[in-house]
Formats: C-alpha cells, structure tokens, sequence
C-alpha cells in the first residue's frame, strides 16, 4: 500500500488545537482554583467560567487499548479533551459540571485511580529500566507499581505535610531527574564492567572506548589486543558498555539501588534543593523490592511525624540537621555518605556546632 | 498468534491497587508479536535480575539524525520479536493536551506498525513509542507526519522542549508558557532533527517560581516566569481564609523566606521592595494575593544530571527580560550562547559545565550581559583574581 507523502521540519500541532473552549476563552486569564477533592480540581475564570480537571494515575507506559479507553471517556463526557501531567497521570477536562459525576463513577467502576492533587504523594517519574535501556541496574516501573500499591492511601485520600515527590531512576545517568526528589530511588552497578577480551577485538573501536570514559579509567592493554579499566577510577556508569557491548556492566549479584531524600525544584519558602544520601544500598529483590518500599515508608513515616505543616521533607531535615535525621530514622551512617566526589568540602561541617 | 510466555514473576505485579505496567504490556502482548517478546525478555529480567538490551547500530529516518533510539535485544535468538525493537520520540503538544480523535488515530498507526506500547510521555516530554523494528521506520514516520506530527530530538541536539502548563489553566503564570514552547521548538526544527551541538541541550519553561515542570532541575536554559511590581492583597478575601480556619502568621507570615510579611489579625502587608517571589503566599492564598507589574522571565542556565562533574541547578544568568513573541532578544542570547558552546565546548560537554570550566567572567562577556549581584549567592571568597589590561585602565 502507498505510503502518504512525508513532511519533515514540521515540529508539533499547534497546541490551540487541542485546547478545550473553556481553556482556549479564559486563556491567561484565570482567577482562582480549588481542591474539591484529592482527584479533583476547579479553576475559576475571572469571566465566571469553569473548568473541572479530574487525575488519574497511569503506570506511564501504556497500550493502546487503554489509551482508546482514555479517549473515550473523554469523548464521553469531556468533548474529547484530556491531557497527560508531567507526572504521568491523566486528566480528563470537564467543561460542564453535571458530567463529572458519572464520569467519576465510570472511571471507579473501571478500576482508576483518581488522586495526587494536594499535599499527598502524586504519580511517580520513573524510567526505562529493564523493559527498554541497555544500562539499567533496576526495573524502574516494577519498584514504582510496589511503591504506588504500598503508598496508594497517600495518592488517593491521605495528607502529608506537603507534596512528596517520589522519583526512580534505573541507572546514575538519571534520565528522571532524580536529583531533586523528596524521596528518590537511584540503581547503582557496584562493580567495574567485565570485559570479554577476545569480542573486544572484533567488537569495539579502542579509542571511542577510551574516550567515552567520563572519568578516564579505560585505558588500552596492547598485550591483549584490548583495553583495561583502572579500578580505582572508574564509578560504574556503563558508558563503555553503550559504546563497547562486551563490557558488560550489569551484575545479578552485586547490584541494586540507593535511596536519596530531599530535594525540592520549587523556589516555595526555601530554595531548589539536590537530594542526598541516605541508603547507600538495598540490593535488587524483585518482583516487588519490599526492602525498598519499607525504606520509603520508613523515611515518609518520620517526616510526617516530624514536619511542620508546609515544610517539604528537605525543609523538614535541613531544620532538624542531618545528624537528627538519622537519629529519628535509625538509619545506619557510613563512609559511603560522606562525599568525595567533586563538591566534597562544601558538605563538610565546618563549626562545632551540632546536635547529640 | 503471538507467542505466549509464562510470567510467573511478572504477575506479582498485577497485585494490588495501583495500575499495573505488566497488565499494560499483556493487553498489547495478546495480539502483537513484538509486545509478546518484550514482555517474555522482562521475565527473564527478572528472573536473572539483570537487562537485555544493547545499544549499538544506527538507525533513524531519511534526512534526520536524531528522533529514534536505536536498541536491541541481546538475545535475539530467543526474543526473535525484538531482535531490534526502537524507540520513537514523537514531539508532543504543549502542555500535552490531546484530543481522543488524534490519540485514536495514533494508536491505529502504532498498532498497524509498532509494538502498541507507548510511554506517555519520556522525562524530557516525548510521546514515546516503544518499539518497532528497522523496516517500520520510514513508513511510521511518514504515516506520522503527513498528519502533522514530527520526531522529538536525541543525541548531540536540541531535545523537545516543554513547559507547563501555564496561562491555560493556571492563574499563576506570568508568562505564556505554551506558546514560548512552541514557538522555540518551530524556530530550531534543524538544532532538533540534525545533532550539531557539542551535546544536548533543552528548553523548559515554567510559568512561575512553583517551576511545576522541574526546569531548574533538568533544562539547560530553564525560563522561570517572574514579575517586577507588587503582590495585590484583597484584604476581604484574607480575612474569610483567616475565618475558615488559616493560622496567617505561623503558615504564611512566619513562612515568608524574606520576612517581608506581617499581619496585625486584621491586615496583611507585604513590603514588596523585599520580597524574592517564591510564591508561597501567593499558592497558599491564591484568592487573596495577586503578582501585578511588569511580567517577564528570569533565565537560569545549566542544570543536568550527575556524569560528570556532579549535579548542577541552574543558575541565573538573565534576572529579568520581557517575554514577548516573536521572543528576538531571547532569541540573539542563546544563539550568542549556543556560538560560545560551539567554539569552546569539547564533545560531549554540557553547556553548564563548560561555564564551569571557563569561569562565567568569559561567558557573560561573550554574549554581552553585565556582572549583577543577582547571578550569585554570594560574592568570591578567595583574592586570587584575573584583572585584564582594560579592567586596569578603568
Ligand atoms: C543513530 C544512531 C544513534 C542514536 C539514535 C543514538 C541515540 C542515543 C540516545 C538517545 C542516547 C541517550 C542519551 C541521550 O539522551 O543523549 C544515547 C546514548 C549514548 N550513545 Fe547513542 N545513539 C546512536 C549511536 C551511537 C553510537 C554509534 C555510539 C558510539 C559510538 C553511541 C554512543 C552513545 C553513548 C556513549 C551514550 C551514552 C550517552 C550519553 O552520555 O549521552 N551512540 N544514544
Ligand atoms: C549523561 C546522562 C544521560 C545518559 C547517558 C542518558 C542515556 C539514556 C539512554 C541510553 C536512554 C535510552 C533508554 C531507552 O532505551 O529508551 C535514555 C532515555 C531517555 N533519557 Fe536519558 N540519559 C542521560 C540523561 C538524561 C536526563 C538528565 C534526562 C532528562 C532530564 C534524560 C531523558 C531521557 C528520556 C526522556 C529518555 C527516554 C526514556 C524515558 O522516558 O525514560 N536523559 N537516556
Ligand atoms: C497550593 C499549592 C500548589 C498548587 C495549587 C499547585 C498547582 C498545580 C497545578 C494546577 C498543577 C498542574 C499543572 C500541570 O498539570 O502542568 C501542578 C502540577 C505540579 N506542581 Fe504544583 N501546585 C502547588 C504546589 C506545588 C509545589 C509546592 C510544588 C513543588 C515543590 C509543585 C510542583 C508541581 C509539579 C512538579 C507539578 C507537575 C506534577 C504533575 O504533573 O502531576 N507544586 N501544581
Ligand atoms: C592572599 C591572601 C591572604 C593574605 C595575604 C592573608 C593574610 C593574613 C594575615 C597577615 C593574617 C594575620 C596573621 C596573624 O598575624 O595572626 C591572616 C589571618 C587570617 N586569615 Fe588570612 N590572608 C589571606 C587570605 C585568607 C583567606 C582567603 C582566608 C579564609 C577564607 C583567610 C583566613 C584567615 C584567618 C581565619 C586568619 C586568622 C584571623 C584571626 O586570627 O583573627 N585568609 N591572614
Ligand atoms: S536512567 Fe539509565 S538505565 Fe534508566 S533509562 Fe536512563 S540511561 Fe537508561
Ligand atoms: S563503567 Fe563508566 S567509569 Fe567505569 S570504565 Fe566504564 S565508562 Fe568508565
Ligand atoms: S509553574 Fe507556576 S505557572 Fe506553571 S503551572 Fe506551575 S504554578 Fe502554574
Ligand atoms: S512571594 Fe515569598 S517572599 Fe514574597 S511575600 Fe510571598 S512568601 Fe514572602
């Protein structure tokens, strides 16, 4: 069959073509929102009308089965029109009031979730992990749906303190942006990549090997024909296995992931903050990884006794101090906390000021 | 048929309230091959604990260098299916509104052509189709782009922008965030599809200092919406959140960053001079505190991810400019930024880390902006500082 002529250069549709009425009228001229409910949000023009969202969570990769069920629903009830989160969660835009009724019903009789608006735990922002990226240390979204089952109350009705953004990332590269999360989940290789010297020869380019080093650890080993990774440099990022596949970096034994905790991004009360270290290591278990999610919930547990209404759970450490952080969490502290990496004298405590 | 795997593992993770990934990829896999052998190479993921996949091999579609993520199984005599199985970034919308008449219309394609999995959407905002194979390419994408959609960016490019989203829904918004997005994403369609960068670069635009899209975090040029003027308070409106059950001194006063608050049980002031527009106020009390003034955009430059020299934030380069269409004087600074990169930059080296290396003396000078306290947190601590032959007839 022929195929329709292609066009290149064109870049995305024009956004005001998908833009309910209600948003395209009051476009830039909004007055005011309001929480109805955890799945449920208003927003008031200045000109009096209004547009209800309600949020769904979605697992992010999706069928198109259940996309066409996401458009129908939309057809249904919403003129046709939806949009996703950056948190992968949809939301279905109501433009008329009577609708949001039996389109809630409809999506709890289709087992949604609806949820995440507010100060509770919204969707996860996650990554590939095994399902599609060759540097994976982790399964990005079996250890999300394990959190999200386990912390599903906070999703749907539970209040924390404030928002508490959850992240996973499936390597160090961080395609997620895991940095900045309240609680993050970061997988980490821990041993250096085992390189099959005789596929070397015949598989790899030595020098883009060497280069695509971050840390310059790879060097050529001409005895073999090959290259050789210098242990005492190399972090395990598996860059050499993107260029170099018979270096493999992935480890059924020794890898797994480490647990970071509060960053913010938002410039609200305190400023954009990194998240930091708090559990170096939990090797991998799954199908559901239960010593993470008891790790999560054992941090969540101690911010939502511990924090001040508003605080984010990195505003909620920086006043207790670190120190007290792993007093309240019985977190064990060890070398691998302390940093050596490039900003490491900023994160030492440069005055004898500290608690017990 | 499509083959059919035993997934014992996998289905542990059909348990339970939250929706499930593995159901997802099951409804695919009962009629797609590809979706069959993906979820069959998952299982044993998980039950070796360890990836398939490898990279290698260049792909793409004629006359672009970027847009599909070229992967492969490394065990293609057992998952023939996904010997190769690529990845799609579709540029998605601003804001990512869709219609159900055009999401049912790509999901006829992609199931036509395609494994029939998606992610909606990537961390930097793609409408990501998961998969397919080589021979798939050229005809998905012209299937694609005859009706008006075209490839997101990859490798050594400018990576699909996005942006909140701003003035159509939010009241807080400063600047239009959408048509921003897509009016940078239209101009540099050839900085997307032809990588010329020393590495990637991207574009988040966040209407205010909530920064709902994490720009600070994960953009090169993050745009931050921002206002010069006063914060109008309806002091009716505060006394009825006050009447409702608000703590205004301890949740909001005593909260403000910069103590420029006060409230005597019956009127809030704010010292305007003195605050730095976090918004907390203004997102507490969003019926009572309006931003009023001039409107513009604070634009930070170069926060990523860790590799290599660690994390960075963005950090403010332009405290202030007018954020108009057609956006020329936002435009000239970051072609004047991206000529530095050029210049200077090594491969693979991000824009903020090049900063770094040179020192922000010799980047500001390069495209034309003065030294502002604003840049920074706090002045040098060190005298170990250059002075030029003009800085010495000054
Ligand atoms: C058309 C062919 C290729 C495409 C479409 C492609 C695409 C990608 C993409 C999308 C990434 C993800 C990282 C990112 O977001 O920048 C990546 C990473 C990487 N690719 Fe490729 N790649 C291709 C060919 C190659 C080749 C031939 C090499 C090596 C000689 C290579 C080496 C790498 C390395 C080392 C990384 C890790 C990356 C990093 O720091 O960005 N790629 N590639
Ligand atoms: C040096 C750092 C990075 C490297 C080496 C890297 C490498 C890669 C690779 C190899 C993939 C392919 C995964 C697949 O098979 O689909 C990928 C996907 C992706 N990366 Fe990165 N990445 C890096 C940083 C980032 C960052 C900081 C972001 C976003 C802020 C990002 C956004 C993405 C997105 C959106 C995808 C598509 C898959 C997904 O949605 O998770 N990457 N990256
Ligand atoms: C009362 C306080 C807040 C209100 C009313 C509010 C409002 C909103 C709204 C309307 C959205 C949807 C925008 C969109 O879908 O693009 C959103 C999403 C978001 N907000 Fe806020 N926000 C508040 C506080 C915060 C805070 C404190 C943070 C971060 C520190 C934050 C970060 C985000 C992020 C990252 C998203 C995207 C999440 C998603 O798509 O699910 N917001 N917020
Ligand atoms: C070229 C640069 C510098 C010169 C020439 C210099 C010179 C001096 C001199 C002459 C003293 C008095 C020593 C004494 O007789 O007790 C002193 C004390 C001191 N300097 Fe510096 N200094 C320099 C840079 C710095 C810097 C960069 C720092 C810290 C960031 C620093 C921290 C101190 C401290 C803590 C003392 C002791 C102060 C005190 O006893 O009250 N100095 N310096
Ligand atoms: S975080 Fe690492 S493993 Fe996960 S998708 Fe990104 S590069 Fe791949
Ligand atoms: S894993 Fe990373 S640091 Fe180690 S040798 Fe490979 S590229 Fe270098
Ligand atoms: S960043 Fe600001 S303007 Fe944009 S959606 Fe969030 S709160 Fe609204
Ligand atoms: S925006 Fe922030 S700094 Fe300004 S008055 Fe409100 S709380 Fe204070």
């Amino acid at each position: 069959m022929a195929l329709p002529q292609r066009r290149t250069d064109i870049g995305p549709p024009h956004y005001k073509d998908f833009l309910p009425p209600v948003m395209l009228k009051n476009y830039g001229d909004w007055k005011h929102h309001e929480i109805l409910n955890p799945g449920l949000m208003v927003h008031v023009a200045n000109s009096g009308d209004k547009v209800w969202s309600i949020r769904v969570a979605t697992p992010r990769l999706l069928s198109t089965d259940t996309i066409r069920e996401f458009a129908d629903l939309a057809e249904k009830y919403c003129g046709g029109y939806l949009r996703w989160t950056t948190r992968n969660n949809v939301e279905f835009l109501v433009s008329e009031e009577k609708n949001i009724e039996p389109l809630w019903k409809e999506l709890v009789e289709k087992n949604h979730m609806m949820g995440g608006i507010g100060n509770r735990i919204s969707n996860i922002v996650h990554t590939q992990g095994w399902i599609h990226c060759h540097s994976a240390a982790t399964d990005a979204s079996g250890i999300v749906k394990a959190l999200m089952d386990d912390l599903a109350d906070y999703f749907t009705t539970r209040e924390t303190p404030n928002k508490v953004k959850l992240a996973v990332a499936c390597c160090t590269n961080m395609c997620g942006a895991v940095h900045c999360s309240d609680i993050a989940i970061v997988a980490i290789h821990r041993k250096i990549p085992k390189i099959d010297h005789d596929k070397v020869k015949n598989m790899c380019e030595v020098p883009s090997t060497i280069a695509s080093c971050p840390t310059g650890a790879i060097s050529p080993d001409p005895a073999r024909k090959s290259i050789k990774v210098n242990d005492e440099k190399c972090m395990y990022c598996g860059n050499c296995f993107t260029v170099c596949p018979p270096m493999d970096i992935a480890d059924p034994e020794f890898d797994g992931v480490a647990i970071v905790a509060g960053g913010k991004v938002s410039n609200l009360r305190s400023n954009p903050k990194f998240s930091k270290l708090v559990i170096p290591y939990i090797k991998n278990n799954p199908p559901r990884w239960p010593e993470v999610t008891e790790a999560v919930r054992l941090i969540l547990d101690a911010y939502i006794a511990g924090a001040k209404k508003h605080e984010r759970v990195g505003e909620w450490i920086e006043r207790i101090g670190w120190e007290k952080f792993f007093k309240v969490t019985d977190l064990p502290f060890t070398f691998q906390h302390i940093d050596d990496f490039t900003i490491a004298r900023e994160t030492f405590r440069t005055a004898a000021t500290f608690k017990w | 048929m499509p083959r059919k795997y035993e997934t014992p593992l996998l289905d542990e993770l059909e348990k339970g309230p939250f929706p499930s990934f593995v159901t997802e990829i099951k409804k695919a896999a009962a009629r797609n091959d590809m979706a069959a052998d993906e979820l069959g190479q998952l299982e044993k993921s998980y039950r070796e604990r360890r990836g398939y996949w490898k990279h290698g091999g260049i792909v793409g579609v004629r006359g672009y260098g970027g847009g599909v993520i070229g992967r492969y199984s490394s065990l293609p005599e057992e998952f023939p299916s996904v010997a190769n199985f690529h990845t799609i970034r579709i540029n998605s919308v601003s804001g990512f509104f869709y219609t159900s008449k055009i999401l049912k219309e790509m999901c006829d394609l992609w199931d036509k052509y395609g494994s029939g999995l998606t992610n909606m959407h990537g961390s930097t905002g793609d409408l990501i189709l998961l998969g397919t194979s080589t021979e798939n390419l050229e005809p998905i994408f012209a299937e694609f782009s005859s009706r008006g959609w075209d490839l997101g960016g990859s490798g050594s490019a400018l990576r699909t922008p996005s942006c909140c989203i701003g003035p159509a829904r939010c009241e807080w918004s400063n600047i239009d965030t959408l048509d921003i997005n897509y009016n940078l994403t239209q101009e540099w369609q050839d900085e997307m599809h032809r990588p010329a960068f020393p590495y990637k670069f991207k574009f988040k635009t966040a209407g205010c200092a909530v920064d709902c899209i994490a720009s600070i975090a994960r953009a090169d040029c993050s745009i931050i919406g921002t206002w010069k003027g006063t914060i109008a308070v309806n002091q009716d409106e505060v006394a009825t959140y006050a009447k409702n059950g608000m703590n205004i001194k301890e949740e909001i006063v005593d909260m403000c960053p910069s103590g420029c608050m006060s409230y005597d049980g019956k009127e809030l002031k704010i010292n305007d001079e003195d605050c730095i527009r976090c918004m907390h106020c203004i997102a507490k009390m969003t019926k009572a505190l309006k931003a009023t003034g001039e409107k513009g955009a604070t634009i930070l430059i170069g926060s990523k991810a860790p590799f290599v020299i660690g994390s960075t934030l963005s950090w403010v380069i332009i405290p202030f400019i007018k954020m108009e269409p057609p956006y020329d004087e936002f435009k000239d600074l970051i072609r004047k930024m991206w000529e530095f990169w050029d210049e200077h930059g090594k491969n693979r080296e991000r824009i903020g880390e090049l900063i770094i290396r040179k020192g922000m003396r010799e980047f500001l000078e390069f495209i034309g902006v003065e030294p502002q306290p604003q840049q920074i947190k706090e002045p040098r601590r060190d005298p170990f500082f250059f002075w030029t032959e003009a800085d010495l007839q000054k």
